[in-house]
């Protein structure tokens, strides 16, 4: 007995692209991201909102990148590949830019690593170290930001917040409980849950610590960490994203 | 080498909790090695009481937070050859800087009225002025080398120590970071 053709679409077709990223030929399909494509191929493109299996929010532009034939830096997670593009991610120009985009991260808020729970265990202290930023030249801001405590498991500090959203995006794309989302824009940016209620009264948290496990720093931790002791796990994101996809 | 080659060496001990300074006598029996290359002459760790008019090299620990530390900036940066911000306090303003983010006058109550059951008042006289604002060292006199760190390993330290008297330049970014 032979079965009838399957009645779903067939796959779209999708075009094979060859280009060179830092004078190595690549190949890549052209769906792909330039940083996708360079992970693949073992070229470090540095990172901070982008997280694979998340969407793309193309926020913190640390991973912005040199296209021949563009006059400006694009960034690398948010731009596909095209036929014949020559890459550059490491020249003078994007590590000066890159730290500036740290120090400036580092002056907006309540950065001080030496008494944060996630000390030696942060991507913003990583990248600064990584990127060569050792001093900030710009003023701090000193602002004051508010720490949500109310949740019984978990605590926002939002002093330490990058807004790079990826608590938003796991809790809406993999959690499905959307509990987080983004208010005020510019400087005044942060992260809320729910109608900017406090965290430990959210109606729609389930608890999961998805978004805590995501933060690249120490703005969402578990409670009773000490400093240095709150490590994060997103190595679960990737995994669930595809089974999400299966469905 | 003859005492007349040695290279002069500036220590001081702003706002922070000495812990960089810890970290230098932590060198241990590196410091019989130093001591044969470098005279120490100015710091909290030797009885001299005045900072020479000429330096080969200042290391300047803790943030800027009194008018004391900001005389103290600018004249380690008027005698010393070259200049190094030792430290998370002296690079960032780390914990000191912490009070920014409160009005002086609270900072002020809450450490010397509030939680003080004996003789509570703001003492008027025999301390420094603080700052409105704790600030890195950079921001009050250039610098010419930072090291992260809180604080920064005595291996940290021996290693900027030896490759400048190397002659070379360090890149502390490649064995410290902050909080470290």
């Amino acid at each position: 007995m032979t079965h009838p053709p399957a009645a779903t679409n067939p796959a779209p077709k999708v075009r094979v692209v060859t280009l060179k990223i830092d004078d190595h030929d690549v190949g890549a399909r052209e769906t792909d991201s330039i940083l996708e494509i360079a992970q693949a191929n073992g070229i470090r493109i540095p990172s901070l909102c982008y997280l694979d299996g998340l969407s793309t929010w193309g926020a913190c532009r640390l991973c912005m990148v040199e296209i021949e034939g563009f006059s400006k830096p694009v960034s690398a997670c948010s731009t596909t590949a095209t036929e014949g593009m020559k890459i550059t991610t490491n020249s003078a120009r994007l590590k000066r830019y890159r730290r500036m985009i740290l120090e400036l991260l580092f002056a907006e808020r309540n950065h001080v690593c030496s008494v944060c729970v996630s000390n030696g265990h942060c991507e913003l202290q990583d990248l600064a170290a990584e990127c060569g930023m050792d001093h900030v030249r710009v003023p701090y801001r000193n602002a004051t930001y508010t720490i949500d405590s109310s949740h019984d498991l978990f605590r926002v500090d939002h002093n330490r917040c990058v807004v790079c959203t990826r608590c938003v995006r796991v809790c809406d794309e993999i959690e499905g409980a959307h509990t987080w989302d983004v208010m005020g824009r510019g400087v005044n940016c942060q992260v809320i849950t729910d109608l900017n209620q406090p965290w430990g009264d959210s109606q729609s948290c389930t608890s999961c610590g998805k978004c805590v496990q995501v933060c690249p720093t120490g703005a969402l931790v578990k409670k009773g960490t000490a400093a240095g002791e709150m490590e994060k796990h997103d190595d679960f994101v990737p995994y669930l994203a595809q089974m999400r996809k299966r469905q | 080498m003859s005492e007349a080659h040695k290279i002069t060496l500036a220590t001081a001990w702003l706002d922070g909790c000495s812990g960089c300074h810890m970290s230098f006598l932590d060198l241990d029996q590196r410091l019989i090695e130093l001591a044969e290359k470098v005279d120490v002459v100015y710091s909290p760790i030797v009885d001299t009481k005045e900072l020479p008019p000429v330096v080969d090299v200042g290391i300047l620990e803790g943030a800027v937070s009194t008018e004391e530390d900001l005389h103290k900036a600018r004249m380690f940066r008027g005698r010393c050859q070259f200049l190094i911000s030792l430290g998370d306090c002296a690079v960032s303003g780390n914990v000191p800087s912490m009070r920014n983010t409160f009005d002086l006058d609270d900072v002020l109550d809450r450490a010397f009225v509030e939680n003080v059951q004996a003789q509570p008042g703001r003492p008027s006289e025999s301390l420094p002025t603080l700052l409105r604002t704790v600030l890195p060292i950079h921001h009050v006199v250039q610098v010419d080398l930072f090291v992260q760190g809180c604080p920064p390993s005595a291996d940290t330290i021996w290693q900027v120590l030896t490759e400048l008297m190397a002659g070379n330049t360090p890149d502390p970014t490649q064995f410290t970071r902050f909080g470290a």
